[in-house]
C-alpha cells in the first residue's frame, strides 16, 4: 500500500530539516498509529505525503500502490486514493459544503473510471454520511467549514473520507481538541471503513484515540525518524512513561 | 475633451415635458464653462474620462422603434415576481413594462406620464440630494433630462413585490448619450425593494449612460436597493446614487458591477435622522482590459447612526478597479458606529486595484473601523481543495466564486441571487466545465 524509504524533508521557509530518514511500510488493511513528542515531525509527514507547498523532500522515496507518490500532483494523489484528514481544516466561505463535496467526489470517481453520481444519489450519499458522523444536514448547505466548531470541522473531515472512499487515510491529530462524544464519532467513522484493502495512519499525541480504534502497529516518531515500533501495548507504555525514556534508549 | 461638455450642453432638447424645461435650463447654467475632470483631479485620479472624449457621446439617442429583437431576454429574472419598468436607451418602453396596476398608495410613473400633482412632487425633490453645482455630470443629467422614473410609497405602505427598474441599451448607428434618472420617495414607515438593473443587448455597445438616482427615505421607512451593472463591456456609465435617511430609516444596498470601458459609480448616503442604519454590500468584477470605479461616501450627520459597508472585487487579466470609501462623522454625531472593509483579489500580475478607505471624524465618542486588503487566492484554501481531488483550475474557480458569493448571500432576494450566481461562475470559468459544480 504505502512504502516510505529513508524519507528526508525540510521546511523551505525555515531551512530546517524535519524528517531525517523515515522508514515505514503500511500493508493493505493495516492500521498504524504514529505517536511522538511535539516537533518530532508527525504533521510534516502528513503534509509531505499530501503534497503541501513549502515542504521540500531532500532524499528518499515514497511508493503508494506501486506508484511514485512524490512525483504526483496533490490532486492526483487524492484521486489515486490518498486522503489526509487535516489537523486544522480550512474554512472556505461562499463555497457550500455540498458544492465542494460534489466536486471532490466527481473528480475522484472520474479518475477511477466511474460514472459521476447524479445529484439525487449524491445527495442521498451525503446525507447518510452526515448521519454517520452525526453532523446535522444543515451543514451541507453552509460554506465549507465556515463557522464550524473544532469538533464539527473534524466530523466534516470524516464525512469527506466516507464519501471519497480512499485506499489510505491519514488522520493528522484528528482527536486533538475533541470531547469524548466527538472522539467516538470519529472512531465510529474510521471503524466503519476498515477493510482488507484500506489502510489507516493515525497521527496522535494521545493513547485515548487508540481505545476506540485498535491499531495493528504503533510507532514512535522522534527527531524525524521512527525510533521504536511495536503493537498497541507500546501506546499504553508511552502513556505511562512519556517519551523521555525512549530518547535515552536511542541515545 | 471639453468639446464633450460644450456639445452636451448644446444638445437640442426634445420631448421633455414642459415642467422639466426649467431644470434643463438650470443644468445648462450649472454646467456652463465647466470642463470634464482629468486624472489631475484627486477624485478622478485613477479613472480617465478619455473614452468620452471621442465618438460624439453627447449626441442624443435615436427615437425608440418597435424592436424586432426580443429584448426581454436581456433582463428577465426567472422566478422574480416583480413589477417591471423598462427604459430602452433612456426612453420608456410601455410594451416591455408591466401593466399591472400599482398597489394603493404607490406611484411608479415615468416623468413623461406624471400627473400634475406628481410632477409637482418630482420638481420639489429632484436635486434635493444630487448636486448639479458641485458635480458636472449631475448638471449634464439635468440639462438632458426628458424622461425619468418616479416612485413614491405613501406612509406605512409596504410593497410586497419587488420593483425591477431596467435601463437597457442597444447598439445604434452612432455613439449616443442619455440621462438616466430615478427619484424614490419613501414616506414614513413605508417599505419597498427596488432593483435598478442596467443591462444591454449582447452586441458591442456605444451608449453613454449618465445616471442620477435619488433615494429619499423617510422616518422608520426601509428600502432594499439593488443596483446591478451587467452591461456589455463597451457601454459607458457614469452614475451617482444619493440617499438620505431620516430617523430610524434603513437602507440595505447591494451593488454589483461587471467591468467596462468606463464605469464609475458614486454612492453617497446621508444619515440625517437618529437611529438610521445603512448596510452596503458591493462587488466588482472587471476583466480583460475593463475598468470599474466605486466611490462611496457615508455622511453621519447626527448622533446614534450606524453603517456597515463591505465591498469586494476580483480583478483579472489587465483590468483595473478603483475603490474609494469615505466615512465622514460630523461634529456632534456621537455614538456613531461605522465600519468599512474592502477586500480585493488580483488573479493576474497585470491586474491593478487602487483602494483608499478614508475616515474623517469630528466626534469623540464613536466606533469606527476601516480596512482594505489586496491579495491573491489563499494558498491553504487552494491546497485543501486539491487534497480532495479537485483540479487546481477548478479550485481557483471555486475560490473566486466563493469570495464573491459570500457577499451575494447577503442579498435578500433569492431569485436575484439565483440569477447572478451562474453569471458570476461563468466569469471565473472561461471553460464552463470548471463551473459545473456551481450551477
Amino acid at each position: 500500500m504505502l512504502s516510505i524509504e529513508n524519507l528526508q524533508a525540510r521546511i523551505e521557509a525555515e531551512d530546517k530539516a524535519i524528517l531525517k530518514g523515515l522508514n515505514l511500510q503500511v500493508n493493505p488493511g493495516e492500521v498504524h498509529a504514529i505517536m511522538g513528542p511535539n516537533g518530532s515531525g508527525k504533521s510534516t509527514l502528513g503534509h509531505v505525503l499530501a503534497g503541501r507547498e513549502g515542504y521540500q523532500v531532500t532524499d528518499g522515496h515514497v511508493h503508494f500502490l506501486g506508484k511514485d507518490l512524490l512525483a504526483m500532483e496533490t490532486e492526483d494523489r487524492a484521486r489515486e486514493g490518498l486522503f489526509l484528514a487535516f489537523q486544522y481544516p480550512v474554512e472556505i466561505p461562499g463555497v457550500s459544503n455540498m458544492e465542494f463535496l460534489k466536486a471532490s467526489v466527481d473528480a475522484v470517481r472520474e479518475h477511477r473510471g466511474l460514472e459521476p453520481l447524479d445529484s439525487v444519489s449524491f445527495l442521498k450519499a451525503a446525507r447518510e454520511a452526515s448521519k454517520t458522523v452525526e453532523l446535522d444536514q444543515a451543514f451541507l448547505k453552509r460554506g465549507v467549514n465556515e463557522g464550524f466548531s473544532g469538533g464539527e470541522k473534524k466530523r466534516n473531515e470524516i464525512l469527506q473520507m466516507l464519501l471519497l472512499e480512499p485506499r489510505l487515510a491519514i488522520l493528522d491529530e484528528t482527536d486533538s481538541g475533541l470531547d469524548i462524544d466527538a472522539l467516538q464519532v470519529v472512531a465510529k467513522g474510521v471503524n466503519a471503513m476498515r477493510a482488507s484493502d484500506r489502510s489507516f495512519i493515525l497521527v496522535t499525541h494521545y493513547q485515548r484515540l487508540l481505545n476506540f480504534i485498535e491499531p495493528d502497529f504503533v510507532h514512535v516518531l522522534s527527531g524525524g525518524r521512527i525510533v521504536k515500533s511495536g503493537d498497541k501495548s507500546l501506546a499504553l507504555e508511552l502513556e505511562e512513561k512519556g517519551y523521555g525514556w525512549l530518547e535515552d534508549e536511542v541515545a | 475633451m471639453n468639446d464633450f461638455v460644450v456639445n452636451a450642453l448644446g444638445r437640442e432638447l426634445s420631448g421633455a415635458p414642459g415642467w422639466l424645461t426649467a431644470l434643463n435650463r438650470q443644468g445648462r447654467t450649472a454646467g456652463a464653462g465647466k470642463t470634464l475632470p482629468t486624472i489631475r483631479t484627486e477624485d478622478w485620479k485613477y479613472t480617465s474620462l478619455r473614452p468620452l472624449q471621442d465618438g460624439g457621446y453627447a449626441a442624443a439617442p435615436e427615437p425608440l422603434r418597435a424592436s424586432v429583437e426580443p429584448l426581454a431576454t436581456h433582463f428577465e429574472v426567472p422566478d422574480l415576481d416583480a413589477l417591471c419598468m423598462v427604459f430602452v436607451n433612456g426612453q420608456f418602453s410601455e410594451s416591455l413594462s408591466s401593466s399591472d396596476a400599482m398597489p394603493e398608495g404607490v406611484s411608479l410613473v415615468p416623468f413623461s406620464r406624471a400627473s400634475e400633482a406628481e410632477a409637482a412632487l418630482i420638481g420639489e425633490h429632484l436635486d434635493s440630494l444630487a448636486n448639479p453645482e458641485g458635480r458636472l455630470f449631475t448638471a449634464l443629467n439635468d440639462s438632458w433630462l426628458s424622461e425619468g422614473l418616479f416612485l413614491r410609497v405613501a406612509e406605512n405602505v409596504r410593497i410586497e413585490k419587488p420593483l425591477q427598474l431596467v435601463w437597457l441599451t442597444t447598439a445604434q448607428g452612432e455613439n449616443f448619450g442619455f440621462a438616466q434618472r430615478l427619484l424614490v420617495l419613501m414616506e414614513q414607515g413605508s417599505e419597498a425593494t427596488v432593483i435598478e438593473h442596467f443591462t444591454s443587448t449582447d452586441d458591442a455597445q456605444n451608449a453613454f449612460c449618465n445616471g442620477v438616482t435619488e433615494l429619499v427615505i423617510g422616518a422608520d421607512a426601509r428600502l432594499d436597493h439593488y443596483r446591478l451593472h451587467l452591461e456589455e463591456a463597451g457601454a459607458l456609465h457614469v452614475g451617482n446614487v444619493c440617499a438620505s435617511l431620516d430617523r430610524n430609516a434603513r437602507l440595505n444596498g447591494f451593488h454589483m458591477a461587471l467591468g467596462g470601458r468606463l464605469k464609475r459609480i458614486d454612492l453617497a448616503v446621508r444619515h440625517r435622522g437618529e437611529g438610521s442604519h445603512c448596510e452596503l454590500n458591493g462587488v466588482y468584477l472587471p476583466r480583460n482590459r475593463e475598468h470599474v470605479d466605486y466611490h462611496t461616501v457615508l455622511e453621519h450627520e447626527v448622533p446614534h447612526t450606524s453603517s456597515e459597508e463591505t465591498f469586494r472585487g476580483i480583478v483579472a487579466d489587465q483590468a483595473r478597479a478603483v475603490f474609494n470609501g469615505r466615512i465622514h462623522i460630523h461634529p456632534g454625531a456621537q455614538k456613531t458606529q461605522a465600519h468599512l472593509t474592502n477586500r480585493n483579489l488580483l488573479t493576474s500580475n497585470q491586474a491593478e486595484v487602487d483602494t483608499k478607505p478614508e475616515l474623517e471624524i469630528y466626534a469623540d465618542d464613536v466606533q469606527c473601523s476601516h480596512g482594505a486588503t489586496v491579495a491573491q487566492l489563499d494558498a491553504s484554501q487552494l491546497h485543501y481543495l486539491r487534497t480532495r481531488g479537485v483540479s487546481e483550475q477548478e479550485a481557483r474557480v471555486l475560490l473566486n466564486f466563493g469570495f464573491i458569493n459570500e457577499l451575494l448571500n447577503r442579498a435578500g432576494s433569492e431569485p436575484v441571487r439565483q440569477y447572478l450566481r451562474p453569471r458570476l461562475a461563468s466569469l471565473f470559468a472561461r471553460d464552463p466545465n470548471l463551473a459545473r459544480h456551481l450551477l
